[in-house]
């Protein structure tokens, strides 16, 4: 992964020091509230429900072991010992003390770690696929260009009070893992015909209130332009996005005010004027960017099929661990390797929770199992990419006893939930427990490895944290006359066959939700054909089976 | 308003700002320093080029294109930041110095505030007009913030990667 230099220290350690200097400024009274909002947001403060919050950029998911360590650490000292993995790879803490704050970023900076633009009108973490690097369907490798793309961010003098915030996504897969289709601006590496690297440029999409799918303005992006052409359209971004209204005020809402067409016209135009800048990127330093994501010393020459059978031969004995096998493992591009997805979703742990003794034991195992790197995902689950396939059963018994075995990944179960209004002052509803009761309801795990891949997703207000418009069954909670009601939309997808949910219908409480959702199912099981999957029986059938089933009179 | 220099030195400024709304008379323009607006000067060009205690000041929703045409005979340019939150005078800065070559002084008035210096100063601002009681020594130190930067920009045009490769 990424190590910095002398500059990278030097530049974050200057951060530290600043924002260590406006927090006595502004505990002093030298700096008004209004102020010094902006900065603690750049830094990754905000202030909830209960406490501010903390959000620790983890630069397109990618950690050591090292820290991990620190993380558990800051976690125990600064704050009750737990912590929470984001929808954007992100590490949330939930009760910092603002006094203290100055000191955990500069604990930050000691394992090369910030907080940086986590929050705020500015670029924030650029995310990217989980298994970038060692997926089978991978045509590049998304993280030297995420790097290279973090540094350019990092500060921009001229984008850090853009007119609302900024995030961008990119994948380099022949499968969308990344959301692009829901970014700010999403990137996709390709080839052209001459085998020539560039990007698929999107730009406009996004969640939130006004959910929309982003526009693709330019169809091969030759990859030394990267940073010209995001400079040229972040410059058209700040100087025309609409600042009168703040709901107004992301790149979606100009790009369609505009068109796409017309908006990627204004685009090209500024780029002329920039595409020959020193920003222009030397095949040199992307050169330089790829050395920092080396291949780990994998064992060579491994038969996959032979080093699997030992291990697929443990399924009889050991049912759980047939199950985890089937779903939390991935396949690596190395033969003899897999990726093995930690489920952060075990039932009465709120979605995306580590404890510090929890990032310790992942620390111990990726030291072990996966050459001392973890990752986060956007499905808040946790990933050691480079296992050895004849280590899987030794690692499943650890995992399992740390409580990370659940075998639930892609499933019903392996639900994506916002913080909502257990914690978030912004919150119609409370998200956390709906989870939990409809993991309670759905606690037959052959029953729901039988549904195939399903992604539900609940967010606790239309700000759409939870990703709710994207998964294929989405929960939105709403606000009827100061009660807690949840809104149900069906056949949201994330990949590049992007689509948004559409609305079931009237809302419902809380106690019935785990119903609800049971009779969704029923439906699709009822009309399925095969092993479809949830989203293509709801494409083929449309809403009207499930509307009827759910508000069917009960006689 | 007292001025504050690009190396954090505070000065008396006599340069007096005209309003959008108002239609200075030329005739008292003869003494005294004013800043018209750009859309004002553009009009009556002939009148005041080669007038070096003319300059102009732009608005965060006017064109940094607007000046180009008559940049040459400015020896200021002021840069409105209606409210802090406002970023457009960014790009508009920057846009004056890289595009339109602007070489006098480019100053930043209205409410930027101080934690903006810095950035104000990455993107061509030279000059930065600030509160009668503000604290220069401390205006100064976030003039200074970061001693490197990762991007190109007006103050750096060279950005860290290609100084890392040389
Ligand atoms: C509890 C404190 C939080 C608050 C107050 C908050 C607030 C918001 C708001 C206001 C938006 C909408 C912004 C807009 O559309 O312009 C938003 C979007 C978003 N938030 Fe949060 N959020 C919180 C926590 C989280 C957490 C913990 C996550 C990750 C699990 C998260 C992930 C996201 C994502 C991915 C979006 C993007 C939606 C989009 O693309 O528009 N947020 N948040
Ligand atoms: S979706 Fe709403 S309730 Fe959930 S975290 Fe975001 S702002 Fe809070």
């Amino acid at each position: 992964m990424y190590v910095y230099d002398e500059y990278d220290h030097k530049i974050i350690g200057e951060r530290v020091a600043q924002f260590r200097r406006q927090t006595e400024r502004y505990l002093a009274g030298e700096i008004p509230p209004e102020q010094f909002l902006p900065l603690r947001l750049q830094n990754g403060l905000y202030v909830q429900r209960l406490a501010p919050m903390l959000r620790i950029a983890v630069p397109y998911g990618m950690l050591n072991s090292g820290q991990l360590r620190k993380l558990a650490h800051i976690t125990r000292h600064y704050d009750k010992g737990y912590c929470h993995v984001t929808t954007r790879q992100n590490i949330q803490l939930n009760w910092p003390q603002l006094e203290e704050v100055p000191d955990i970023l500069a604990e930050l900076a000691q394992v090369e770690m910030h907080a940086v633009q986590t929050s705020g009108n500015c670029i924030r973490n650029v995310t990217t696929d989980q298994f970038a690097g060692v997926a089978p369907d991978e045509i590049i490798d998304p993280r030297p260009y995420c790097e290279i793309i973090r540094q350019w961010s990092t500060f921009h003098p001229e984008f850090a009070f853009l007119p609302r915030k900024f995030k961008i996504a990119v994948a380099g897969t022949q499968s969308d893992r990344a959301a692009i289709y829901f970014h700010d601006i999403g990137l996709q590496l390709i080839k052209n015909t001459k085998g020539e690297i560039g990007f698929k440029v999107l730009v406009g999409g996004g969640l939130g209130r006004t959910p929309v799918i982003g526009s693709v303005i330019r169809e091969f992006l030759p990859e030394q332009q990267i940073l010209t052409y995001l400079e040229a359209i972040l410059r058209i971004y700040n100087l025309h996005g609409r600042r009168d209204n703040k709901f107004k005020a992301r790149i979606k809402i100009l790009v369609r005010a505009v068109g796409p067409e017309a908006f990627a016209d204004m685009v090209e135009k500024e780029w002329l004027n920039v595409r020959d800048s020193a920003n222009h990127l030397p095949a040199e330093e992307i050169a330089r960017a790829r050395t920092f994501f080396p291949e780990p010393q994998y064992l060579r020459g491994l038969d996959d099929v032979e080093m699997m059978a030992p291990i697929n031969a443990l399924r009889g004995e050991h049912r759980e661990f047939g199950n985890w096998l089937s779903h939390n493992v991935q396949r690596h591009k190395i033969p003899g390797y897999r990726a093995v997805t930690l489920s952060l979703k075990f039932t009465g742990v709120p979605p995306g929770d580590l404890t510090d003794r929890q990032l310790e034991i992942i620390a111990d195992l990726a030291d072990r199992y996966s050459f001392g790197e973890v990752r986060t995902t956007h499905n808040q689950n946790m990933v050691l990419a480079d296992v050895q396939a004849s280590q899987l059963f030794e690692l499943w018994q650890q995992l399992r006893q740390a409580g990370f075995a659940t075998a639930n990944v892609g499933t019903l179960t392996d639900i994506i939930c916002c913080p909502g209004g257990d914690f978030c002052s912004l919150a119609n509803a409370k998200s956390i427990p709906i989870a939990e009761a409809i993991q309670r309801e759905f606690d037959d795990l052959d029953y729901v490895y039988d549904l195939g891949p399903i992604e539900l997703n609940i967010s606790g207000c239309m700000n759409a944290c939870g990703h709710h418009h994207i998964g294929n069954i989405g929960i939105l909670g709403v606000d009827k006359k100061g009660e807690e009601f949840y809104q149900v939309q069906l056949g949201g997808n994330s990949g590049y066959n992007a689509a948004l949910g559409e609305v079931l219908g009237p809302s419902f409480s809380r106690d019935d939700m785990p119903q609800v959702i049971r009779k969704i199912i029923n439906v699709f099981i009822k009309n399925r054909e095969g092993e479809e999957e949830f989203i293509d029986t709801f494409t083929r059938i449309g809403m009207t089976p499930f509307k009827e089933s759910v508000y069917a009179k009960a006689h | 308003m007292p001025k504050l220099t690009n190396n954090g030195k505070l000065q008396a400024d006599d340069w007096q700002v005209v309003s959008k709304e108002s239609a200075p008379a030329l005739a008292e323009m003869f003494s005294g320093q004013w800043l018209v607006h750009v859309k004002w000067y553009v009009e009556n060009q002939e009148e005041l080029t080669n007038r070096n205690n003319i300059g102009v000041w732009l608005d965060s929703d006017d064109e940094a294109e607007s000046v180009s045409s008559v940049i040459g005979h400015l020896p200021v340019i002021g840069v409105n930041f209606p409210v802090f939150t406002d970023g457009r005078g960014f790009s508009i800065g920057r846009t004056i110095r890289e595009r339109y070559k602007f070489t006098g002084e480019l100053r930043a008035i209205g409410n930027f505030m101080q934690d903006q210096l810095f950035y104000l100063k990455r993107c061509g601002f030279d000059a930065f007009i600030v509160g009668d009681k503000v604290d220069a020594e401390s205006m100064a130190k976030s003039l200074a913030d970061f001693s490197d930067v990762y991007q190109a920009a007006v103050d750096q045009p060279v950005p860290l990667f290609r100084r890392r490769l040389a």
